[in-house]
């Protein structure tokens, strides 16, 4: 088996306050192979930005890396401190964001920005770089290339800006795409081309892609495999199919059942009670138990482990029996 | 559906002045620029049904949602609601009466609540405004009633906007609508800014208050399965103008119009049922210049040179109204 283009081991992100610290990311692992889309889904607050953020070192202050690893095709880059981070980062990692003028520069042309990030990473320069930055657009789809490299973001509509954002994310060649609610401000007909994109690019270009979302409908169309995190751990981990249409985890249950469908001809959707706890108000055992309709003894005092059931993993006691004894 | 409707909408029309400043518009001889926000809008909400508006933003749905309320005045047309006009003059003493009966809920829980409002008064605004409780006691037991009507703690009732969750927030926008004892709640986007398993929660309230009130909704939404959920009857707008009109089964199981079909094309599909999905071409166009004729047509797969001249009128075909050449030639 090859190595993990990302490996993240027991991720753990904490926020002190002056009334101790609070856990936001709390023991979070998954490994992402090259060109796989591990699709990382949860609702607003479940800590699926800040695992996003902790990987890249981009975490704000003053939240901090407190225990874990993270390891880029098998090196530690956890530990990695300013510059040697954003050379790395420039280098290896591609990001695209919701807003896309969170990537641009509004006062640069779209071309010199790209040709920047080029001749910055890829030991090219002038006339090559410009050229791979006109093929780069190109392959993301702007219409007529040639005339649109000389244009600033402000000349572009919303789905074309988020499309010379991913062409400014592919630029260096990097190994992962982070992808933060990619498509969240887009309007629908948009959002479906912006998707089957990233999918496309990533695939030609052997990149893996940890794609963050609260759009249970973007993971189905574009990722192999899907994390859903819920009060900052990650429930259940499982290929696409499986964690659709065989959800483990009572909350991965309701949330999927939540989503009204097309198809659907029921009356009332499936609710999950209550809301989501505060970091300042954790449940002690699995967080979700106090909303959980199947609760058992063990989860009110004891946190689940990660239990393998066929191809996918839950954290939850329901599963007890398939736990293999230590 | 009952025999007169609760709403009629007639004709509706919005534009906008974007023009440059007189001055420029002498020096550089440029003319008047009007965006057309909303144009012809026509359609009518039986009472206790739910009406949906579907489309992409700058569709013209806020638009048209807010002259139904009243908070814009419109360029063209008329809103009828129970007999009583929203602009004729001679009507201002029915106007009146019939404010207490058309409510709206907003879009953004965080942006409709006054921040500096404990829940309460924030519950308690329609009740003051309208006189419709007496003492202040009864005004709280009101409060009491509607907050756990929604679903939530009475006991809450004194803490500020901030302290609660955006699904509690919702909740609160809601009974604050309720509280009027409205027949008639325009919703614009209700559920867009909540997460999915509190916008479930939200729905799901937002339908058994309809049954136990009997209250007439204007659902409008970009979210083609939380209409399919919610609504009777569906609007599809492209552009300002509406361009399909039916009832929600039939809507769903064959929509006419290429831009209905491309809606739900670009649904994306939860069952994995390998349903094939045909890329969609383009965005929107800008309503500052929009296309000749049928706006629609620089995105469609059937445009012809009528299409491309001519705009086409809703026409009344059995079972849908819709606004296409191509459906009314026979082609699609």
């Amino acid at each position: 088996m090859s190595v993990p283009v990302l490996s993240v081991l027991n991720l753990r992100v904490e926020f002190p306050t002056r009334r101790g610290s609070l856990t936001a990311v709390d023991g979070v692992s998954f490994d992402i192979m090259p060109g796989e889309v591990l699709g990382l889904v949860g609702e607003s607050g479940a800590g699926k930005s800040v695992t996003g953020a902790a990987v890249i070192g981009l975490l704000d202050p003053p939240g901090r890396l407190a225990g874990g690893e993270v390891r880029l095709a098998g090196e530690r880059i956890d530990r990695l401190r300013g510059e040697a981070m954003r050379r790395l980062r420039g280098k290896h990692i591609g990001m695209v964001f919701q807003d896309p003028m969170t990537s641009l520069n509004p006062l640069m042309r779209i071309g010199d920005q790209l040709v920047e990030t080029i001749s910055a990473h890829l030991d090219m320069s002038g006339d090559a770089a410009r050229e791979r930055a006109r093929v780069l657009l190109s392959e993301v789809g702007i219409p007529a290339p040639d005339l649109r490299i000389d244009d600033y973001p402000h000349q572009f509509s919303g789905g074309m800006r988020q499309r010379v954002v991913l062409a400014l994310a592919l630029a260096a060649e990097p190994r992962l795409i982070i992808a933060d609610e990619p498509t969240t401000a887009l309007d629908v007909s948009v959002q479906a081309q912006i998707i089957a994109l990233l999918k496309r690019l990533c695939a030609q270009h052997g990149v893996a892609v940890l794609l963050i979302t609260h759009d249970m409908g973007v993971i189905a169309e574009t990722a192999d495999r899907v994390a859903v995190m819920y009060a900052g751990r990650i429930v259940e981990i499982g290929p696409l199919r499986a964690v659709l249409a065989q959800p483990l985890h009572p909350y991965t249950q309701g949330l999927i059942g939540a989503i009204p469908t097309l198809d659907s001809e029921l009356d009332r959707l499936v609710q999950i009670p209550g809301s989501m706890p505060r970091l300042t108000n954790m449940p002690p055992g699995c967080a979700f138990h106090p909303r959980c309709p199947r609760v058992l003894a063990p989860c009110r005092t004891e946190r689940p482990p990660q239990i393998d059931v066929a191809r996918s993993t839950a954290a939850c006691w329901l599963y007890r029996e398939q736990a293999v004894a230590p | 559906m009952s025999a007169a409707p609760l709403v009629t909408v007639e004709n509706l029309g919005r534009s906008f002045d974007v023009s440059r400043p007189w001055l420029n518009r002498v020096i550089e001889r440029e003319k008047r620029r009007l965006l057309v926000a909303a144009a012809g809008v026509t359609f009518t909400i039986g009472r206790k049904q739910t009406f949906a508006l579907v489309g992409e933003s700058g569709s013209g749905k806020t638009t048209v949602a807010r002259m139904m309320v009243g908070l814009i005045a419109p360029t063209t047309g008329d809103v009828v609601i129970d007999g009583v006009s929203m602009t004729a003059r001679g009507q201002d003493a029915e106007r009146r009466r019939l404010r207490r009966r058309i409510h709206m809920i907003f879009q953004n829980p965080y942006a409709s609540l006054n921040p500096r409002w404990r829940a309460r008064d924030i519950v308690a605004e329609p009740i003051r405004a309208f006189g419709l409780a007496g003492s202040r006691g009864d005004v709280d037991t009101e409060v009491s009633k509607l907050l756990r009507l929604v679903g939530l703690d009475p006991g809450d009732s004194g803490k500020y906007p901030h302290e609660f969750s955006g699904g509690q927030r919702q909740r609160i926008a809601i009974a604050r609508a309720l509280a009027s004892r409205p027949d008639f709640i325009v919703c614009d986007e209700p559920t867009s800014a909540l997460d999915v398993s509190v916008q479930a929660q939200t729905l799901n309230l937002m339908r058994d208050l309809q049954d136990r009130f009997g209250l007439t909704y204007l659902l409008i939404s970009h979210n083609l399965a939380v209409v399919r959920h919610m609504a009777s009857r569906v609007g599809v707008m492209y552009l300002g103008r509406l361009v399909e009109i039916a009832d929600v089964r039939e809507i769903f199981r064959a929509p006419r119009h290429p831009y209905t079909r491309m809606l739900l094309e670009a649904v994306p599909d939860l069952a994995l049922s390998g349903r094939p999905r045909k890329p969609i071409a383009g965005e929107p166009p800008n309503p500052i210049d929009p296309p000749t004729g049928c706006a629609f047509h620089p995105r469609c797969p059937h445009a012809t040179d009528r299409c491309r001249r001519e705009a086409p009128p809703l026409t009344t075909l059995p079972s849908v109204m819709v606004a296409c050449h191509g459906v009314t030639e026979g082609r699609i």
